[in-house]
């Protein structure tokens, strides 16, 4: 070790304690999130190929470009290397249909960067999780382009891409018409061990591009609670309530409403329940604030989608939840240390 | 035997870095030549000089009396003359009054020291003693002990708890000092238990210093009342709020002291100087100070003067390295940076810590992404974050709403933010001018 003579020639940094930190950074959570996001990622380009790696890439290069220009064009410092931009590129991919074309991307990209993140001032400050916001301006402006689902083939399988409706879109559109869920229907509803293999896997399903696969999702969404990067807290509590609430009024009337694990499998409760309603920046910070959170997405998901519009509801659902957050923060403060009755001295 | 501590909620587990230091055993240093007494080194008003410049002085004359009930006296560390009585650099910031001795090499003892019989004197004595002899928490507040010592005849004290928790980073003079003297912790605090009326005793050890807790134990053989706890390692189990919880389950209630709970809390260090004082009639004039970090040439746990300069020890420790950009007073957690080393060691300086380029934030700020981190670690279970904006837009009554003076700065939150936010810089902003309203309110 090299030692000073003149040790009092130094320059000392000063600055407010504490001195040392845990290393932990954004773009260090950033990337993870984006690894977390990788199995699904894979699995739809496994069955979506080409179309599946021209999402991907042109919607995280869009949103990386928008985060770019917008800060070269307000003269800030440029801020798309803590990866932030690229997590909301990714997930606004994997919430398009895999057949979007590249100007709905575009389009989808500058609402989520310019629009839903930086005009509300940038990372951190934004009220709503920007992927979602775009997604659905992109499901009211343009319903038709957003709604051109193809069904999931393996790549190399020879099998031409076919369009078709997504599971919950056969189920919604068979209820409206008849009033109970036809037979031929019903085969695609029930927990048969096909279905659930199908539901798991994603094989031969229809919909956004990280809506297949189940198994893929948890994958990635354990990874982040192992890494602490996500609290439990949110999706057992999605999840939970959409499984007893839709499992309540499947036992009502089995006729009318699917099998609860046909909503917990289907659709995107598992990407909503992982990756975006746990999006940080627009969920409560205390425990018990992600408690609400998560019961509050899984009552408004089952509300859409049994007797809403729309066949889906779990962007609605985060998205009215993500307004609520600076009141759940309000409302759930955690108890302070000493403001909790005097307890027993224990021996 | 030893007991087990429940745990305390939130809390953080950094690197410890304790290997450093914690096998060196206690060095003392040659008398250096020139020694600076700042009176500004408690919590509380800072004492008044006595003596004028050009005067004798001897190891543990007076130099300046204390200016109010919390206040202490400051004694000279070793003979000589005064050689200033002016502003000098300080480890707080600002240049502070303070008593500049030039050291005659003799270390005479002051022949006129009071003493006392601690066996027959009266509480009263005691707690004077204690007072008149300059104590205060060694753990790094540095409130006079004394006016914990006192506590209100409407709370009534049945824990006297001893604190050797030592949880900051880095940090083993507590450590030392329990393995090599626990008979004077021990003895102390029967002289703290005395004063305050107490029975039970309880001694709190982090699980991580296996040797002090056993040296502890064997000392505090036999005596009735005395039992020692084992607590668990997260910082900051030393807070006095987290440490009565753990071994009492005890909650201090919000805005409330440890004397609501019944308890009085004390550092081993201050124990050790109890008994110095009025075993030995010894005054506070040196400590255990950890000099510790990759920065320094030869780390170690020295019995340093109070008023030594930092300079001169790290001459005496081999000089630091070229990439020391950081010297801390105290832990990493708590501590103060130090602008320079012309400031002398004080009564709470636990640590010198000395840190490297590479092992220090140079803060590169992002705004927050509310990952709750801080919410959830937070030993008082405040909101860290949200208070951190509302400071930053200097929104103090939803800051006072959210509990800002219940914050014991304890770092934890700063310490996992992954924007390397500066909280506590923010929690105590928000601190100070809450107070400073609420004071206002009362006036008018």
């Amino acid at each position: 070790m090299s030692t000073n003579a003149h040790p009092i020639s130094h320059n000392l940094l000063v600055s407010a304690s504490p001195h040392i930190t845990s290393g932990e950074t954004i773009p260090r959570i950033m990337y993870n999130v984006i690894l977390a996001m990788l199995p699904v990622c894979l699995v739809s380009i496994y069955y979506f190929g080409y179309y599946g790696i021209k999402v991907l890439v042109l919607t995280t290069l869009f949103c990386v470009g928008f985060e770019y220009l917008w800060q070269k064009m307000l003269r800030k410092p440029v801020t798309i290397s803590d990866g932030s931009a690229a997590v909301t590129g990714i997930l606004l991919a994997l919430n398009l249909p895999p057949s979007a074309p590249w100007w709905l991307m575009l389009v989808g990209s500058f609402l989520a960067v310019i629009i839903a993140k930086q005009l509300y001032g940038g990372l951190g400050y934004n009220l709503f999780n920007p992927a979602l916001v775009a997604r659905v301006a992109l499901l009211i402006s343009f319903p038709v382009h957003m709604t051109n689902w193809i069904q999931a083939t393996p790549l190399f399988s020879g099998v031409d891409a076919v369009t078709t409706a997504t599971p919950l879109g056969i189920l919604q559109t068979a209820i409206k018409t008849t009033g109970s869920i036809p037979p031929e229907v019903m085969a695609q509803v029930n927990p048969s061990s096909q279905n659930m293999l199908t539901w798991f896997t994603g094989h031969m399903m229809s919909g956004s591009l990280g809506e297949f696969s189940a198994l893929a999702i948890l994958l990635g969404g354990l990874w982040l609670m192992y890494k602490k990067y996500i609290y439990w807290q949110v999706p057992v509590t999605y999840i939970g309530t959409v499984l007893i609430f839709s499992g309540i009024f499947w036992m009502i009337d089995p006729t009318r409403y699917a099998h609860p694990l046909f909503h917990l499998l289907t659709g995107g409760l598992f990407l909503g329940a992982f990756f975006m309603a746990t999006d940080m920046v627009t969920s409560p910070v205390t425990k018990k604030g992600l408690l609400v959170f998560g019961v509050g997405c899984g009552l408004i998901t089952c509300l859409i989608r049994m007797w809403g519009s729309y066949p889906e509801g779990v962007s609605f659902a985060i998205l009215l939840m993500n307004g609520l957050t600076p009141l759940l923060d309000r409302w759930f403060k955690p108890t302070v240390f000493g403001q909790r009755k005097l307890y027993e001295e224990t021996k | 035997m030893i007991k087990r501590a429940h745990g305390f909620p939130g809390g953080v587990h950094p690197d410890y870095h304790k290997e450093l230091t914690a096998g060196l055993a206690l060095e003392v240093p040659p008398l250096f030549e020139r020694y600076v007494v700042p009176v500004a080194q408690h919590i509380g008003s800072p004492a008044k000089v006595i003596v004028d410049k050009g005067a004798q002085v001897f190891k543990g004359t007076v130099l300046a009396e204390p200016s109010g009930f919390v206040s202490v006296p400051m004694h000279s560390p070793t003979s000589g003359t005064v050689k200033s009585v002016k502003n000098l650099p300080h480890p707080w910031g600002p240049s502070m009054l303070a008593v500049e001795i030039t050291a005659d090499g003799e270390d005479t003892p002051d022949p006129e020291l009071p003493r006392l019989n601690h066996e027959t004197a009266s509480i009263d004595e005691l707690r004077d003693f204690i007072r008149q002899a300059g104590i205060v928490g060694m753990g790094g507040a540095a409130f006079p002990t004394h006016v914990k010592l006192s506590p209100p005849k409407e709370k009534p004290i049945d824990v006297l708890i001893l604190n050797g928790a030592e949880c900051e980073p880095y940090l083993t003079a507590d450590h030392r000092l329990m393995v090599e003297s626990p008979e004077k912790v021990i003895a102390g605090a029967g002289i703290l238990a005395k004063i305050l009326k107490v029975k039970r005793i309880c001694i709190g050890v982090e699980d991580n210093k296996p040797d002090a807790l056993s040296a502890l134990e064997k000392a505090a053989a036999g005596q009735a009342d005395m039992d020692v706890y084992s607590l668990h390692v997260t910082y900051p189990q030393g807070a006095e709020k987290q440490l009565i919880y753990a071994i009492l389950g005890r909650e201090v209630p919000a805005g409330g002291l440890p004397m609501d709970v019944g308890v009085v809390v004390q550092n081993v260090g201050t124990a050790s100087a109890v008994w110095d004082a009025v075993a030995n009639g010894i005054p506070l004039i040196e400590r255990i100070t950890t000099i510790t970090g990759r920065g320094i040439g030869r780390p170690g746990n020295l019995v340093l003067r109070i008023g030594t300069l930092v300079e001169d020890v790290v001459r005496w420790r081999g000089g630091i390295s070229d990439d020391t950009i950081k010297v801390v007073n105290g832990g990493p957690m708590m501590g103060m940076a130090m602008s320079g080393l012309d400031v002398p060691v004080l009564k709470g300086s636990s640590g010198l810590l000395f840190l490297e380029r590479d092992e220090v934030e140079q803060y590169h700020h992002y705004p927050c992404i509310r990952c709750g981190r801080c919410v959830d670690i937070c030993p008082m279970k405040l909101m860290p974050c949200i208070i951190s904006y509302y400071t930053e837009n200097e929104m103090f009554d939803e800051v006072e709403s959210l509990n800002v003076t219940d914050c014991i700065e304890c770092g934890s939150c700063a310490y996992v933010c992954p924007s390397s936010r500066i909280l506590v810089h923010h929690m105590k902003m928000g601190k100070a001018e809450v107070i400073v309203r609420r004071r206002k309110k009362a006036v008018s």
